[in-house]
């Protein structure tokens, strides 16, 4: 029982990281049906960044987080101007393929900066662990857990309920309907994109902290792509649990699965829920049950 | 469109591939260049032709998949690998010969590609780019993980025969691969020409009228699939017999997007776009290749990263400006260029 609440624990610290990074995904797609495939380089950057400053420069921890989440934002913002708004009115294959293409470059980008020597944040959380149900915890991972899940609430919370966020609402739901009404859907479009680089940074700060910052940061901030399938592409609740449901059962998955087929379980789990959902349940949990006929 | 002056009497004039005698001309004359390439090429020419008639073949399956029929696949690189992977345990394990292990494989991932192409019957678009990812994960997971692939070391096979003809310098390779392509793009080119392929492009512009006009849309998405996936195993198996090792490293999810690459470049939807592309983008790997000891050279401070980070920036680069700037690739610039030749020095 004690390996369940770990891995419980370890899923759910994980997961809260994939919530808040889905939450960016989502937003992007909420806004403006561009799906981010690029959301893994996003993270892996965003962490990158904050490495630099904090290790290579020696800024302190505060300041070196911050022009992360700036970097990220701004990131965001190149992307949108450069990729995106060129390809509005264009097939949705030939986006799917643009976001793919961008995040060649960006990882491209990132390995030439960084190399792809794997590295880690100077410990900044306190060590040590608590008892959970006969189970240890970390205090750090406690710590992202409440981190992501505090991060993910609020930006949540602005962009379902908030009045400031109303005309991003209206975007959402119906491009003319919302220019018509006034709203400046380009401007939406580009905030949306800052929103998600920033909370990718986030992502990847938290990840960094848990695992350490290398090269296979895309590979885990790709695994966003399922969790927010599986919560429902349109539903901000959605990508919150989807991100955790995820987490939490690919942590099971690597304590339980493993052990029978010899390893490794958790690179692919994540998509065979993913097809699982599509085939039988394909708007998710939460998501619009759109009736599309085929 | 042809030129003014170019007119078809019958039927047969009219669906004619090779229509002038210049056209003859110059198909006969490349073919022969073809056929004697090896007795005057290199090795490094050699093994380079090969590597392009298997991104070839590969890019045609994409074509019938993306290109005629509108599926998109993003786990391209993985189908080739269950059909190298096919084919190499038939031959290595099993002790059937490669002509048959050859068309086995190529059927063994169309099956694969069935069964990741299922979905497709109730989702499409940006929900079939995800299931074919999840593919591409799926399957580079069962190779890492079978007894009988060898696991995270891959495993060996023999060399492709023919009878008692073993298939195992370069050039004779280069025979096999190349007729294998010329059939390959045979098949491609008649396919398109047919009932089936006019019902994919059906499918492709716009599923509900297809079905409303009598085209079985589920039918032919699954065709689409099995042909596209076929043509990806064929290539799968010729890459194993000619490296006589395959391994799971060798299919990741960089090359199935560079296939999609590939089509982008050359041209969404066209035969002409696939091959090109294919030919282009082979064409960047060797000019990186080539390039990358001398941007090291250029900038020491970056040094060892150079040579990992080059070519994934490259690749989104060039897909990238392709899509801004020229989303119908490298065939409409050659119909544009050719027209405007033709109606040089008058626009109209």
């Amino acid at each position: 029982m004690s390996t369940f609440f770990h891995l419980l624990a370890n899923g759910l610290a994980v997961g809260g990281i994939y919530a808040v990074v889905a939450l960016g995904f989502t937003l992007i797609f909420k806004a403006t049906k561009v799906f981010n495939f690029a959301v893994g380089e996003f993270l892996c950057i965003g962490a990158f960044i904050i490495y630099s400053c904090t290790v290579q420069f020696r800024l302190p921890l505060p300041v070196g987080i911050l022009i992360g989440i700036l970097g990220g934002g701004f990131l965001g913002f190149l992307c949108e101007r450069l990729c995106v708004r060129p390809m509005i009115g264009q097939p949705i294959l030939s986006i799917i393929i643009m976001t793919l293409a961008l995040s060649f470059f960006l990882n491209g980008a990132a390995i030439l900066v960084w190399g792809s020597m794997p590295a880690s944040y100077p410990a900044y959380l306190p060590k040590g662990s608590f008892e959970v149900a006969g189970a240890s915890v970390g205090k750090d991972i406690m710590f992202c857990f409440v981190g992501t899940l505090v991060i993910g609430a609020a930006i949540g919370f602005y962009f379902e309920r908030a009045k400031g966020s109303i005309p991003m609402r209206a975007a959402a739901e119906d491009h003319q309907v919302a220019q018509a009404a006034g709203v400046r859907v380009k401007k939406i479009s580009t905030l949306v994109w800052i929103v998600a680089g920033v909370v990718c940074a986030v992502g990847g700060l938290f990840l960094g902290t848990i695992r350490g910052v290398d090269m296979y940061l895309p590979e885990f901030g790709l695994k966003v792509v399922p969790a927010v399938l599986v919560g429902g592409l349109e539903s901000i609740p959605g990508a919150i649990a989807g991100g955790l449901i995820i987490g939490v059962l690919e942590k099971l998955g690597s304590g339980y699965i493993n052990p029978l087929v010899g390893g490794g379980i958790e690179t692919a789990i994540a998509y065979i829920i993913m097809i699982i959902f599509l085939i039988f349940r394909p708007y998710g949990l939460f998501g619009l049950k759109k009736i599309e006929r085929i | 469109m042809p030129p003014c002056g170019v007119y078809s009497r019958n039927y047969a004039e009219d669906m004619a591939i090779v229509r002038t005698p210049f056209q003859w001309g110059i198909l006969i004359f490349l073919l022969l260049l073809l056929a004697f390439f090896p007795s005057f090429a290199t090795y490094y020419w050699l093994t380079l032709m090969i590597f392009m008639c298997i991104f070839v073949i590969n890019t045609l399956g994409l074509h019938i998949l993306l290109g005629c029929a509108g599926q998109i696949s993003l786990g391209h690189s993985a189908f080739m690998g269950v059909g190298a992977y096919t084919s190499a345990i038939l031959t290595a394990k099993a002790g059937i010969p490669f002509l048959v292990a050859l068309p086995l494989a190529g059927i063994v991932t169309g099956l694969v590609g069935l069964i990741f192409g299922f979905p497709s019957v109730r989702v499409k678009g940006f929900y079939l780019a995800l299931v074919t990812l999840g593919a591409q994960f799926i399957l580079v997971y069962v190779f890492e993980h079978l007894e009988i692939t060898g696991g995270t070391n891959g495993m060996t096979c023999p060399f492709a025969s023919i009878g008692p003809l073993v298939l195992d310098t370069p050039a004779k390779i280069y025979w096999l691969t190349m007729a294998v392509t010329g059939v390959m793009i045979f098949f491609t080119l008649n396919l398109s020409r047919t009932r089936v392929g006019r019902a994919l492009i059906a499918v492709r512009d716009n599923d509900l009228a297809a079905e409303v006009l009598g085209v079985d849309v589920v039918y032919y998405k699954l065709l689409a699939f099995f042909i596209g996936c076929f043509f990806t195993g064929i290539a799968g198996s010729l890459w194993a017999h000619y490296l006589t090792s395959v391994h799971p490293d060798q299919f990741p999810l960089y090359n199935s997007i560079l296939y999609l690459g590939a089509i982008i470049v050359g041209g969404i939807g066209t035969l002409f776009g696939a091959i090109t592309g294919a030919i282009v983008m082979r064409g960047f790997d060797e000019a990186i290749r080539i390039a990358t000891p001398a941007l090291a050279d250029l900038f020491p401070t970056l040094g060892a990263n150079i040579a990992p980070a080059i070519g994934p920036m490259v690749y989104g680069l060039v897909i990238m400006v392709f899509l801004i700037f020229e989303p119908r690739g490298l065939h409409h610039a050659w119909e544009r260029l050719k027209s405007s030749i033709r109606l040089w020095p008058f626009a109209y």
